[in-house]
């Protein structure tokens, strides 16, 4: 019997900064059809990780494969074919502030195809209906909501039917209700298009609300890959902290009380 | 300690290098994907975009570029005749304003001006689209930043600044003629004979030459200032203050250069 080859999948990946490693031969399969919500705190490497997901970085060592093809290795063309094939929604939605909003969705469009331009308005007017815009298209980005920016970004991502759908941070910076409703827009989007979906967030009940499966980075390691269930039942520290809401130990009272001493006593600290 | 003067000026040396380095490969990249820029045969919205970039580099800019040039036309004009009157060579004036304007001033005052007014404005704009992820989304569409941003602005800068060139050595002409006229009552026809006189072909050409290497300077030095930015608005601040001063910086080092090739090469 064939294995089915996973959409995406991270190997042995490693990344460093000047000298500081940000990824730790990370490893992680992402099914096709699936959700997999990259969980972590702030500076556990998953906005890293998902930059390599997206072919914008390449690792020091290991590979990142979307459909079998190594991004670090593959051919200009190659490349280019596989970003086709994955939308990507950016924290800050990246649209552009010089064009409409129709035309940031029909950008992708007339970039990579011949269609006529009447085809690529209905297009974009159809994308920014599945995302409910579908009058806010004359608009300028700048005129829109934090959450309507957001969905013009969904939209734009969609706009090639990419196989790969990406999100960074979508809840970040958005009202309860409104995060709400983008959640329910991936899951319609899931449902009605059968696309893989990658998530990176630290709104644990968007994670929760979304995801088939989660994985979870600490200081650029994964510490868990599984299910809601098999996450919630976990004993890790660390999983338990970031569960919980427990806070780090914020300040080291005996180092500060040790340092104190020293200055008082007038030696260098 | 403070660090060996021998250490930060081999750093300070290989950081100049890998800017020269990057200029290069920008540059390089840039040629390769400029096609898409030109009409007929490229992609019609890049060249849209390029008549865009003509429009704000040059129209917009000639205003500015004339004045400048009308004020350094007067300038030169008037510190050449309080010299060459007293040795009775007023007339001389007329060669020394139009040499002046078609080898040096003409190309200088322009490229001086476009890299303040479009160099930080390069910067700033591919700054700003850098923090706020436009470039990367770009890449993720799978579209050549450097093809999308950077060629049209190259293509459009390489057309306008030679035409803004001859306008603002036009207007520095025009305005020694106009000294001619007020101080030692040469007729203007009398003037624009004279100009035409000291008109050399070489003068032309080199000018010309010097305007679209500017052009090529201040392009790529505010759009690599642009695409280096890192961090939050204060940054894109810095590489437009960055953009200016280096293209000015390395604007005079190539017109130093191409002076001396001028020297060198002329018929004796």
């Amino acid at each position: 019997m064939t294995e089915i080859q996973p959409a995406i999948s991270v190997r042995d990946v490693v990344v460093s900064y000047g000298g500081r490693r940000v990824l730790d031969r990370v490893n992680l399969d992402v099914n096709r059809g699936e959700t997999m919500v990259l969980l972590g705190g702030s500076g556990s490497g998953k906005s890293t990780l998902l930059r390599q997901i997206i072919g914008l970085e390449r690792p020091e060592s290991g590979q990142i494969l979307i459909n079998g093809i190594d991004l670090a290795r593959s051919k200009p063309r190659e490349l280019k074919r596989v970003r086709r094939s994955i939308g990507v929604a950016f924290q800050n939605s990246a649209l552009f502030n010089s064009m409409s909003v129709e035309d940031n969705i029909a950008l992708p469009l007339r970039e990579h195809t011949r269609l006529a331009e009447s085809t690529i308005r209905l297009m974009t007017w159809m994308k920014l209906a599945v995302v409910g815009l579908a009058d806010a298209g004359k608009l300028s980005p700048q005129a829109l909501s934090g959450g309507m920016k957001k969905r013009a970004a969904v939209a734009r991502a969609l706009a090639l039917d990419p196989e790969v759908l990406v999100f960074d941070e979508p809840s970040a910076g958005l009202d309860p209700i409104v995060a709400a409703e983008l959640d329910e827009l991936i899951l319609g989007l899931k449902r009605a298009f059968n696309m893989t979906v990658v998530v990176v967030t630290h709104e644990m009940a968007s994670a929760f609300r979304i995801a088939d499966r989660l994985a979870m980075l600490y200081k650029g390691s994964l510490i868990a890959v599984g299910t809601q269930e098999e996450l919630k039942g976990s004993t890790h520290p660390r999983i338990r902290q970031f569960l919980d809401r427990i806070p780090d130990e914020i300040a080291n009272t005996a180092g500060v009380d040790k340092h104190f001493q020293a200055y008082l006593a007038g030696s260098e600290m | 300690m403070s660090t060996p003067v021998v250490e930060r000026l081999g750093t300070a040396t290989l950081r100049h290098v890998g800017y020269v380095g990057a200029l290069a490969i920008q540059f390089r990249n840039t040629l390769a994907t400029m096609w898409r820029s030109l009409p007929v045969v490229g992609n019609r919205l890049r060249w849209q975009s390029a008549l865009r970039q003509m429009v704000a580099i040059g129209y917009d800019a000639f205003p500015m570029v004339g004045i400048m040039s009308v004020c350094a036309g007067f300038i030169l004009a008037m510190q050449g005749a309080s010299e060459l009157r007293q040795l009775g060579a007023m007339n001389f004036v007329v060669h020394l304003v139009t040499i002046g304007f078609m080898r040096e001033l003409g190309p200088l005052l322009t490229a001086i001006a476009v890299s303040g007014r479009s160099g930080s404005a390069f910067s700033a704009e591919i700054g700003s689209m850098v923090v706020t992820e436009e470039i990367d989304a770009l890449r993720t569409m799978a579209i050549d930043p450097i093809e999308f941003v950077l060629a049209p602005k190259y293509l459009a800068a390489l057309i306008v600044l030679p035409c803004l060139t001859i306008l603002g050595s036009a207007c520095g002409i025009l305005a020694g003629g106009l000294f001619m006229r007020i101080s030692a009552d040469m007729a203007l026809s009398i003037y624009f004979t004279s100009v035409v006189h000291s008109m050399v072909l070489r003068d032309v050409v080199m000018g010309l030459v010097k305007s679209m290497a500017f052009a090529t300077i201040i392009v790529h030095v505010g759009c690599l200032e642009g695409f280096r930015v890192r961090g939050g608005p204060d940054a894109v601040g810095r590489s437009a203050t960055a953009a200016v001063v280096k293209s000015t910086f390395l604007v005079i080092l190539a017109d130093v250069g191409f002076t001396a090739i001028f020297y060198l090469t002329a018929p004796r």
